[in-house]
């Protein structure tokens, strides 16, 4: 991945900033020029909370390239607290023990990394809400 | 608008084909098309193929497959909507009859994708989702359905076994189609025990990764009257949809609204209600999707898809037959060629040519092709006349 590419979605995948609707208040994550609602194109940026919790998911065994290293590893949609939906991976828990429902919040981890002098990607990822 | 009817059909040899090039099968399942319709003139060629650029290193097909077919001189395009290309391609030769650009339009879909190594090939299937927000975290296409069979179980209990039953039925009815990739029998043993891929979908719940091509000639209904070498197929309706790319932004994780929409066009246009379709060939690119499919058509009620397959509803000797050929799972999934395959196989059950898998009777058939996680779906309604 050339580093443009990366950089230019720092805002979502750094602060998991959005685009909050300025007239049906609809959210959109990521950003968007036309809201999918109501077809209006003035928005006001908003962090999202990252809380949220889960509502279906997968654990990856067979990865793709660049995640060999990590399988098993569990990917999910999770709806967060401003009813907006957000794929991302699930970490620091037993995934095994993990069900829809739980209470997840996002951190700021390590995606990938592209070898020993390529790029390093950094985003968020979903744990436990333990409500510390 | 003119009426369309198709008038030949063509196809490879689905599978792992070393020894054959991109070109070579495109330009075969042309050549076996022009042979079936025993007429020789084209006046417009729409290749639908998802990705010779990853795949292959090449793209330009529209150029490259005119020349090797030793047209020159006619309008030629490549369509691409992922796994929805070959379907695509079928309905852009559909328009070229019907606003009467073309009298002989040649729809071909193709994709070669054992030139790369398997990670390579996962890669480019990857692309059909949203890079930035769902393949950068990691999720695969087997994850992505996983996600729906996972949310599909939750609200309507369906079960690992009903899913088994769908790659069971399509491998049955696939053992009896030569040009199978996989033409032979499985157990529900077999799939259940297989490797998991992405939890909680193994390995015989997935397609697989296949060479081949098929491609379909259309004509006006006027003209095709006046051929005899064929009882006459035509294509009553089409319709096409998408919705979201990315899984996350659906209203609705157990329905495909694209689906929905453009069967329900499809039959719109055919002035026909779902009760009046004989059998299916549906994007069965995973177990779980058929069910999902079938549900969002109509077919099935929301939530029967699995207790139906296990009851037999959707065999081939069932009361609504899904995926005759074999469907994806056992026929092969080469992902720019499979909407027209299943084109070649509604018009081979509606002409009685199907062999050991005819569906006796049969009048009116649909062929619903799907890209990506159903962001697109494409539908058309064939009946013999
Ligand atoms: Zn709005």
């Amino acid at each position: 991945m050339n580093v443009p590419r990366h950089w230019r979605e720092t805002p979502e995948r750094y602060r998991m900033e959005a685009a909050k609707c300025r007239k049906c208040g609809k959210i959109s994550f990521p950003a968007r020029l036309i809201c999918p609602a109501c077809g209006n194109k003035v928005f006001d940026k908003i962090n999202l909370s990252g809380k949220g919790k889960l509502l279906t998911y997968t654990i990856i065994r067979t990865a793709p390239e660049g995640f060999e290293d990590i399988a098993p590893y569990a990917v999910g949609i999770v709806e967060m607290e401003e009813r907006v939906r957000v794929m991302g991976q699930i970490t620091d828990c037993d995934l095994l023990n993990l069900k829809t429902g739980d209470k997840l919040i996002s951190k700021f981890r390590r995606i990938n990394e592209e070898g020993k002098t390529g790029l390093i990607m950094y985003a968020y990822k979903f744990v436990p809400d333990v409500g510390i | 608008m003119k009426e369309i009817a198709v008038i030949g059909i063509g196809i490879t040899k689905f599978g792992e084909l070393w020894e054959k090039s991109l070109r070579d099968i495109a330009v075969e399942s042309a050549i076996n098309c022009l042979e079936d319709a025993g007429i020789d003139r084209i006046d417009s060629i729409n290749i639908g193929c998802m990705s010779s650029g990853l795949f292959n290193g090449q793209e330009h097909l529209a150029s490259m497959i005119a020349d090797y077919l030793g047209r020159l001189d006619i309008p030629s395009t490549r369509v691409e909507s992922a796994c929805v290309s070959g379907g695509l391609a079928v309905r852009n030769a559909c328009l070229e009859i019907a606003a009467g650009v073309s009298d002989y339009a040649l729809a071909i879909g193709v994709e070669k994708m054992t030139d790369v190594s398997m990670g390579k090939a996962t890669y480019a299937l990857a692309t059909a989702a949203d890079q930035d927000y769902e393949a950068f975290h990691g999720i695969t296409f087997p994850g992505l359905y996983a996600m729906l069979a996972r949310a599909h179980m939750e609200r309507y209990g369906t079960t690992r076994e009903q899913m088994a039953q769908v790659s069971v039925k399509n491998h049955y009815n696939g053992s009896m189609n030569s040009n199978a990739q996989f033409p032979f029998t499985i157990t529900r043993d077999t799939v259940l025990n297989s490797t998991m891929i992405a939890d909680p979908l193994r390995l015989m719940d997935c397609s697989p990764v296949t060479d081949g091509a098929a491609a379909v000639l259309l004509t006006t209904v006027e003209k095709a009257k006046k051929l005899k070498k064929h009882p006459l197929v035509v294509i009553s309706g089409f319709g096409s949809a998408t919705d979201s790319i990315a899984l996350s932004h659906r209203k609705k994780l157990t329905e495909l609204q694209a689906v929905k929409k453009s069967a329900a066009k499809a039959l719109k246009m055919a002035e026909r209600t779902i009760d009046d379709i004989d059998f299916a060939e549906v994007h069965d690119c995973f177990t779980i999707a058929e069910i999902l499919v079938l549900e969002s058509m109509g077919i099935i009620g929301p939530g029967k898809g699995g207790p139906a397959t296990v009851d037999g509803y959707t065999a081939l000797d069932g009361k609504f037959p899904v995926n005759p050929s074999g469907g994806l799972k056992s026929k092969g999934h080469p992902v720019g060629a499979t909407g027209v395959a299943q084109i070649f196989e509604a018009v081979n059950q509606l002409r009685g040519n199907s062999e050991k898998r005819q569906i006796p009777g049969v009048k009116i058939g649909l062929a619903q092709n799907m890209g990506g996680s159903g962001g697109s779906s494409v539908c058309h309604i064939l009946e013999a006349k």
